[in-house]
C-alpha cells in the first residue's frame, strides 16, 4: 500500500487549490466550484483515514456519503442564490456584489 | 358694664373709625366724618362714664382701678398691657374727651363740608375757592370743600386713639406706643397740605425735633426697665421701696442717682414733646397744619401728653427730694420751665400771625406747668393742664374761625392778603360776634382774669406755690411771664377784633357756621367754669364756700397727700396786678391801630424788637449747627461716599471678580475640558469608525481571507499559549 501521507498530501493540495479558487476567482459560480473542490478534498481525506485506520467500521464511508449529499444540497442552494442575485444585479462577479459594504 | 371694661374700650372706637375710613369710606365725605364723630362721641361717652364713676370712689388715689393682661412674653416675665384709672387719669380723660369731641365737630365746618368743590383744588393744597353763579347770573367766589376731607378725619381718629391709649394705659411701654402714634399723626397732620413746601419742611422739623426727645425718653424707659424689671405704674410709682432704691442707687454719671438720671431722661422726652426750650422750634412751624390740628395736637392733647408723662412719673422725678431740697430732675424742670415760660412770652409779643402768637403762648404755658412741677406743685400743675387745655383749644379754634371768616372776605373781595396776619384784621367783633365773645373769654382765661376765668385759678395756684415754698426767682419769672401773657393776649384781641377793619377782606368777613361756633361756645363754658372746682380753701373771702375738690381728688394720686399752703396775699396781688395790668397795657397800645401802621413796640424796643420777632434766631442757629451738617452728612458723606463709592464700589468689585472668574472657568475649563471631553468621546468614536470601516468592503472573498488569516493567527496563539505552556 502506498503510505497514508500521500493521500493526505493529495487531499491538502486539493483543499488548497479549492481554497485558492474560492479566494481568487471572480465568477461566483467558479467560487462554488472551488467550494466543491474543497469538499471533495475533505472526502478524500475522510476515506483515506477510514481505509488506513479503521477499515472494518463502515462509519467512514457513511460520513463520506453524507458529505456528498450535503455538498449537493449546498450547491443547489448556492446556485439558487446566485441566480437570484443575477436577477437583481445582472452580474455574477463576486466583487460587484458588495451590498453589505459600509 | 364695669368701669374696667369701659376703660378698655375707650380707645377702640377711634382706631376702628380710622381703619374704616382708610379702607372703605375715603371717597364718602359725609360717611367719613360721621364715623369719626361717632367714634369721638363714643370715646367721650366712655370717658364721661368712667369719670363720673371714678369720682365717686373714695381714696381712688390709693386704690386705682386697674387691670392688665400679658401682652409680649419676654422669657419668664412679660410686658403687660392694661388700664389704670386714678385721679390723674380721670382729670386728663375729662379734658381730652371734651376737647377731642369739640375739635372733631369743629373740623366738619372748618374743612367746609357742604361747600362746592373748588375750581382748581388739588389734593395736597389748601382749598382755593369755587365760583358760584347765583340765580341772577352774578358769580362770586366762595370757599370750597377740602379735597382730602376724609383723610383728615382718618388721621385725627388715629390721633385720638393714640391719646386715649396713652391716657388709659397702666405702663410706660404702652404710653410710649401712644406717644409715638401721636408723633406720627402730628407729622402727618402738620404736613396735611403736603404740596406746600413750608408744610413739608414743618412736618419733618416737628418729627425730627420730637424724635430727639423721644430717644432720650426711650433711654430712660429702658434704664428704668433694667433697674426695676417692670414698667407698670403700680409697681414703680406706687412702691416706696422701689422708688427709694432708685433714688439711692448711684449711677456715676454727673453724680446723679438712678432716679435722677431716669427722671432727667424722661423729662427730656417731655422737653421734645411739649416744645420746651431748646426743643421748642417745631411748635410754631407746626402752625402750617390746619387749625383743628393746631388746636388738638398742639394745644389740648399731644403737648399735654408730655406734661401727663411727667405728672405720671412725678414720684420718680421727685424721689430723693427732701423738704426744701429739690431732686435733680425737679431742678432741671423748674429752670427750663420757668425760662421757657418767659422766653416764649417775649417772642409772642412780637408775632403778627394769629396762630404763631398762640403757639408761643402754648410753649409758655407748658413752661408754667413744668416749672410748677419742678417746684413740687403737683396739684397746681395738673390743674393748669386741665384749664389750659380748655382755653387754649378754645383760642385755637377761635383763631381758626377768624381765619375762616377772613378767607371768606378774601374770596369775596379778591383781596389777596394773608388771612392769618393780624395786621390785616380789625373790627371783627362786629362781623363775627360769637367768635369774638368766645375768643375774649379764652383770652381772658389765658391772661388769668381774676375770679371768673379758669386760667386765673390755676395760674394763681402756681404762683402761690412758688411764693409759699420760697422759690422767689421762679415766682418772679413766672409773674413776669404772666404780665407778658396778658399783654400779648390783649394785643391779639385788640388787633383782631377791636378798632376798624384794616383791609377789604376784614370788611367782608363773615361769621362761621354752627359746626364751628358750637364747639367754641361749649369750650368757653368750660373756660369760665372749670376753675371753680379748685378754689383754695383758704382763699380770701370766698375760700371754703366750695371745698377744694380738685386738690383733694388729685392730691390722692401721690403717696403723700400734698399739704395745703397757708394763704398769702402776695401771690394773689401779684397775679391780679400782672393780669389786669397786662390786659390794660395791651388794650391801650393796640386798640386803635390803623391800616399800614407799624407795631407800637417797634420804635421803643428797636433792635430788641427785631430779635424777638425773629425768635432769637434759634431756627437759624439750629439750621447752621444741626440741620445743614446733617444734610451734608446724609447726602455727601453717607450717600455719595459711603453708599455709592464704598459699598456699591465693593459690590461692583465683587461682580467684576465674579465676571473674571466666570470667564476663566468658561474659557479654560468648561469649554476645553468638559466640552472637549464630551466632544472627544463622540468625535473619537466617529474617527475610530471612519478609520476601520474600510474593512467592511462587502466582498465576501475578502471576508474569507480575513477569516482565514485570523484563524491562522489564533491557532498559532492558542498553540503557544495552551499547548506548549502545558
Amino acid at each position: 500500500m502506498i503510505p497514508l501521507s500521500w493521500y493526505l498530501i493529495l487531499s491538502a493540495a486539493l483543499f488548497c487549490i479549492g481554497l485558492f479558487g474560492v479566494l481568487s476567482r471572480k465568477n461566483a459560480v467558479a467560487i462554488l466550484i472551488g467550494i466543491e473542490l474543497m469538499l471533495n478534498a475533505v472526502n478524500v481525506n475522510l476515506v483515506a483515514f477510514w481505509r488506513y485506520i479503521t477499515p472494518q467500521a463502515i462509519t467512514g464511508q457513511a460520513f463520506a456519503v453524507l458529505v456528498f449529499a450535503v455538498a449537493a444540497a449546498e450547491v443547489a442552494v448556492g446556485l439558487a442564490l446566485i441566480i437570484s442575485i443575477y436577477r437583481r444585479r445582472n452580474t455574477v462577479v463576486a466583487d460587484e456584489i458588495d451590498m453589505l459594504k459600509f | 358694664m364695669t368701669t374696667e371694661l369701659i376703660t378698655w374700650l375707650i380707645p377702640v372706637p377711634p382706631i376702628l373709625a380710622f381703619f374704616l375710613i382708610v379702607l372703605f369710606t375715603n371717597r364718602l365725605k359725609a360717611v367719613s366724618h360721621t364715623l369719626a364723630i361717632i367714634a369721638a362721641f363714643l370715646a367721650w361717652l366712655g370717658s364721661m362714664i368712667v369719670v363720673i364713676r371714678a369720682i365717686q370712689i373714695p381714696h381712688l388715689g390709693e386704690h386705682p382701678i386697674s387691670a392688665s393682661i400679658p401682652w409680649l412674653a419676654t422669657g419668664s416675665t412679660s410686658f403687660d398691657i392694661g388700664i389704670y384709672v386714678d385721679p390723674l387719669t380721670v382729670a386728663t380723660l375729662f379734658f381730652v374727651a371734651w376737647t377731642v369731641l369739640m375739635i372733631f365737630i369743629y373740623s366738619v365746618g372748618y374743612h367746609n363740608f357742604g361747600q362746592p368743590k373748588g375750581d382748581h383744588d388739588l389734593p395736597g393744597l389748601p382749598p382755593h375757592g369755587a365760583t358760584e353763579t347765583d340765580a341772577h347770573g352774578h358769580s362770586h367766589k366762595v370757599i370750597s370743600i377740602e379735597p382730602m376731607y376724609s383723610r383728615f378725619f382718618a388721621f385725627i381718629a388715629l390721633f385720638a386713639f393714640g391719646m386715649y391709649l396713652l391716657v388709659t394705659t397702666d405702663n410706660l411701654l404702652t404710653l410710649f406706643v401712644g406717644w409715638e402714634i401721636m408723633g406720627l399723626c402730628s407729622y402727618l397732620l402738620i404736613g396735611f397740605w403736603y404740596a406746600k413746601p413750608s408744610a413739608r419742611a414743618a412736618m419733618v422739623k416737628a418729627f425730627m425735633t420730637t424724635r430727639v426727645g423721644d430717644v432720650f425718653l426711650l433711654l430712660g424707659i429702658a434704664y428704668l426697665y433694667s433697674a426695676t424689671g417692670t414698667l407698670s405704674y403700680q409697681a414703680i410709682f406706687k412702691d416706696p421701696v422701689v422708688l427709694n432704691n432708685l433714688a439711692t442707687t448711684p449711677t456715676g454719671f454727673l453724680g446723679l442717682s438712678a432716679a435722677g438720671l431716669i427722671g432727667i431722661l424722661i423729662f427730656i422726652g417731655t422737653v421734645g414733646k411739649s416744645a420746651q426750650w431748646p426743643l421748642h422750634v417745631w411748635l410754631p412751624d407746626a402752625m402750617e397744619g390746619p387749625t383743628p390740628v393746631s388746636a388738638m395736637i398742639h394745644a389740648a392733647t399731644m403737648v399735654s401728653a408730655g406734661i401727663y408723662l411727667i405728672l405720671r412719673s412725678y414720684p420718680l422725678l421727685s424721689a430723693g427730694a427732701e423738704h426744701g431740697m429739690l431732686s435733680a430732675p425737679m431742678i432741671a424742670m423748674s429752670l427750663i420751665g420757668a425760662f421757657t415760660a418767659l422766653f416764649a412770652a417775649t417772642i409772642a409779643v412780637a408775632q403778627n400771625d394769629i396762630k404763631r402768637v398762640l403757639a408761643y403762648s402754648t410753649i409758655s404755658q407748658l413752661g408754667y406747668m413744668i416749672a410748677a412741677l419742678g417746684i413740687g406743685a403737683f396739684v397746681a400743675a395738673t390743674f393748669h393742664l386741665v384749664t389750659h387745655a380748655f382755653f387754649k383749644a378754645l383760642l385755637f379754634l377761635g383763631s381758626g374761625s377768624v381765619i375762616h371768616g377772613m378767607e371768606h372776605g378774601v374770596l369775596h373781595t379778591d383781596n389777596h392778603i394773608d388771612p392769618q396776619d393780624m395786621y390785616n384784621m380789625g373790627g371783627l367783633r362786629k362781623k363775627m360776634p360769637i367768635t369774638f365773645w368766645t375768643f375774649l373769654i379764652g383770652g381772658l382765661a389765658l391772661a388769668g382774669f381774676p375770679l371768673v376765668t379758669a386760667g386765673f385759678w390755676s395760674k394763681d395756684e402756681i404762683l402761690a406755690e412758688a411764693w409759699g415754698n420760697g422759690y422767689w426767682i421762679v415766682f418772679l419769672v413766672l409773674a413776669l411771664a404772666a404780665l407778658l401773657t396778658a399783654f400779648y393776649t390783649m394785643r391779639q384781641i385788640s388787633l383782631t377784633f377791636l378798632g376798624k377793619p384794616r383791609s377789604a377782606a376784614a370788611e367782608h368777613a363773615k361769621e362761621t357756621p354752627w359746626t364751628m361756633t358750637l364747639p367754641l361756645v361749649m369750650l368757653a363754658v368750660f373756660a369760665v367754669s372749670i376753675g371753680w372746682i379748685g378754689i383754695p380753701e383758704k382763699f380770701l373771702l370766698i375760700g371754703g364756700l366750695i371745698p377744694n375738690w380738685f386738690h383733694e381728688f388729685v392730691g390722692g394720686t401721690l403717696l403723700e397727700h400734698p399739704e395745703v399752703l397757708p394763704f398769702s396775699i402776695v401771690p394773689l396781688l401779684a397775679s391780679v396786678v400782672v393780669s389786669l395790668g397786662g390786659l390794660l397795657l395791651g388794650w391801650l397800645a393796640y386798640r386803635r391801630i390803623t391800616a399800614g401802621e407799624k407795631d407800637p413796640l417797634e420804635a421803643p424796643l428797636g433792635s430788641v424788637y427785631t430779635v424777638i420777632k425773629n425768635k432769637y434766631y434759634f431756627d437759624e442757629l439750629y439750621d447752621r449747627v444741626f440741620v445743614r451738617p446733617s444734610y451734608w452728612f446724609a447726602e455727601t458723606f453717607t450717600y455719595m461716599i459711603i453708599d455709592r463709592k464704598i459699598i456699591d464700589g465693593f459690590l461692583h468689585w465683587i461682580a467684576k471678580i465674579s465676571g473674571i472668574l466666570g470667564n476663566f472657568f468658561r474659557n479654560y475649563i468648561d469649554k476645553p475640558i468638559v466640552n472637549g471631553f464630551g466632544d472627544f468621546v463622540g468625535e473619537g468614536t466617529k474617527r475610530l469608525g471612519r478609520t476601520f470601516r474600510f474593512i467592511q468592503t462587502g466582498k465576501i472573498q475578502q471576508y474569507m481571507i480575513a477569516a482565514l488569516v485570523s484563524l491562522a493567527a489564533f491557532s498559532v496563539l492558542f498553540y503557544y499559549l495552551l499547548v506548549t505552556a502545558r
